[in-house]
């Protein structure tokens, strides 16, 4: 079965094709083929100098040519821009050849490099529609990426505006500013306990931060065990909290809840096979009278009572009182003894 | 609805008349916070209430309103990839006509969960078409009429629309071709790198 059609057929079937001679010369050129050399006479040239066959290797004459039929090859067509092409080549029964060229993955490159229209393509070619793909994908994937990060920023402020210390579950220093802001502004009596644990640092550091971690947590359950449900227990630091106790009438209220929470922290904590001992100093200030105070005020009243317990032999509440001020100017530095027991 | 329709809305309202004029039509509508997320899906009750607030904002008309969206999505720079996406369907504007059918599946294949409305072409002798919409959101007839008239411009093709409107509320543009080749009409570059 022999079909007669005319070279203007595979013009229209595929636009980017080349018919050579038995010899391997150039004997018609496709109107896309020619757009990638438009100044160029390729009719008359040979195929092998024209293009060089990158895969299969090695392919440098006209018998090797002759040999890749119906392979795909990879192509480049040689001088500027030098462009990469897939390839197919034919034969008949007078040796004569067709050659069809695709600009494979490298489409997009080919389109810009030499100006293609939809025109440049055949009817049932797909490069229009991967063209369309590509772009239509691209700007969707731009507007996702473009929610991803707003999504980021907006998680990321939550984050930060959430009230809640996510190690431990205790409030954060966020949420004790506002209750602290509340209780002043309504001018009731409250008290205010800073707890600062001793020997922290050792077990961190010895035995690394999933122990200092687990301490931390077992510490926050037995604050929040050891106070009143419409107490507030933050945790405003590394191995620094604060409990805000509303409406406290006396002080042997606060003696009491000091004296359980350092009684319950000095237990020691098992982890993987070590007693991590630490203990607990705690400032209390007692406010009776919030008229003067500010925030800051009681935070540095609680700190100095803190720093004095700190001095005299941690593991003890102190509560503040103006003299202290005095003493924690010109006390000297804490030293103390490692927290860490091997279980051995 | 998707989001995509819904924040086209909105960039219309922006780019066009400011965002003051946005955050009112938001206020109105009931939007909160006032912006919507082109890849995320909303309800679809959603989309006729910021037409309803964009058209009592601007003291027009809905379908006027819907024209100008039409008008707007493949005119403004900020949606130039609409209008490129658009010719990509074909090389002349009856070839651009005839691309129509496929619109609801093209957008789907870009994104997945994107349901267009359905349009259906049908053509008659003479360079007569219509164009058979069938929406959800009343007046997308309107805003495809907006569509139209600017890619006829954009192929460079004199075409004469006219909207018809069935009591079932199926909206039909129906189009005549003047003349094809009336002016050189506007340069698409398929290799040009969206911006």
């Amino acid at each position: 079965m022999t079909y007669a059609f005319s070279p203007t057929v595979l013009d229209v079937l595929c636009p980017m094709h080349l018919t050579l001679d038995a010899g391997g010369v150039i004997t018609h050129v496709g109107p896309t083929t020619q757009k990638l050399r438009p100044d160029l006479t390729l009719v008359g040239r040979e195929f092998l100098e024209t293009f060089q066959v990158m895969r299969p290797r090695g392919i440098t004459t006209l018998d090797q040519l002759w040999e890749t039929r119906h392979i795909k090859l990879h192509l480049e067509m040689k001088g500027n821009p030098p462009a990469r092409l897939k390839g197919i080549l034919v034969t008949d029964s007078t040796g004569a050849a067709i050659v069809n060229l695709s600009f494979g993955i490298s489409i997009l490159d080919g389109v810009r490099d030499y100006a293609l229209t939809n025109a440049d393509f055949a009817a049932t070619d797909l490069a229009i529609e991967m063209l369309y793909l590509v772009e239509a994908k691209s700007a969707a994937m731009e507007a996702s990426r473009k929610l991803n990060l707003r999504l980021q920023g907006a998680k990321i402020a939550a984050e930060e505006q959430a009230f809640t210390d996510t190690l431990t579950g205790l409030k954060n220093r966020r949420e004790l500013d506002q209750v602290l802001e509340r209780l002043l502004a309504a001018n009731v009596r409250f008290a205010v306990m800073h707890i600062d644990l001793d020997y922290f640092k050792a077990v961190n550091d010895s035995l690394g931060h999933a122990a200092g971690d687990h301490v931390l947590r077992v510490v926050a359950k037995a604050m929040i065990e050891e106070t009143r449900a419409t107490d507030t227990v933050a945790r405003v630091g590394g191995d620094e909290f604060t409990v805000i106790l509303p409406e406290v009438g006396e002080i042997d209220v606060l003696e009491r809840i000091g004296r359980r929470i350092i009684d319950r922290i000095k237990v020691p904590i098992p982890f993987n096979g070590h007693q991590c001992e630490i203990s607990a100093s705690i400032g209390t200030v007692w406010i009776q009278n919030s008229k003067s105070a500010t925030r800051e005020t009681v935070m540095e009243d609680a700190d100095i009572a803190l720093y004095a317990s700190k001095n005299e032999g941690r593991a003890r509440q102190t509560f503040y009182s103006p003299e202290l001020r005095k003493t924690a100017n010109n006390a000297a530095p804490i030293k103390g003894r490692g927290g860490i027991k091997s279980q051995a | 609805m998707h989001g995509l329709i819904n924040h086209s809305f909105q960039s219309f309202m922006r780019d066009s008349y400011g965002e003051r004029a946005w955050l009112e039509v938001a206020a109105r509508a009931g939007i909160t916070p006032p912006s919507f997320e082109a890849m995320l899906s909303y309800d679809d009750a959603i989309t006729p209430a910021v037409l309803n607030a964009m058209a009592l904002v601007l003291r027009r008309s809905s379908d006027e309103v819907m024209e100008d969206i039409g008008t707007y999505l493949v005119t403004h720079p900020n949606t130039e990839a609409v209008r490129r996406l658009l010719r990509f369907g074909g090389m002349n504007f009856e070839d651009f006509l005839y691309s129509l059918d496929d619109l609801p599946d093209r957008a789907r294949m870009a994104v997945s969960d994107l349901r267009l409305p359905a349009i259906e072409l049908h053509s008659h002798e003479a360079g007569r078409y219509s164009l058979i919409c069938e929406s959800p959101i009343a007046g997308f007839g309107h805003l495809m009429m907006g569509v139209l008239r600017v890619m006829a411009d954009d192929y460079g093709t004199l075409a004469v629309l006219d909207l018809e409107q069935s009591e079932t509320g199926r909206e039909t543009v129906q189009i005549q071709l003047i003349e094809t080749d009336y002016s050189n009409g506007r340069v698409f570059d398929l290799g040009a790198r969206a911006s």
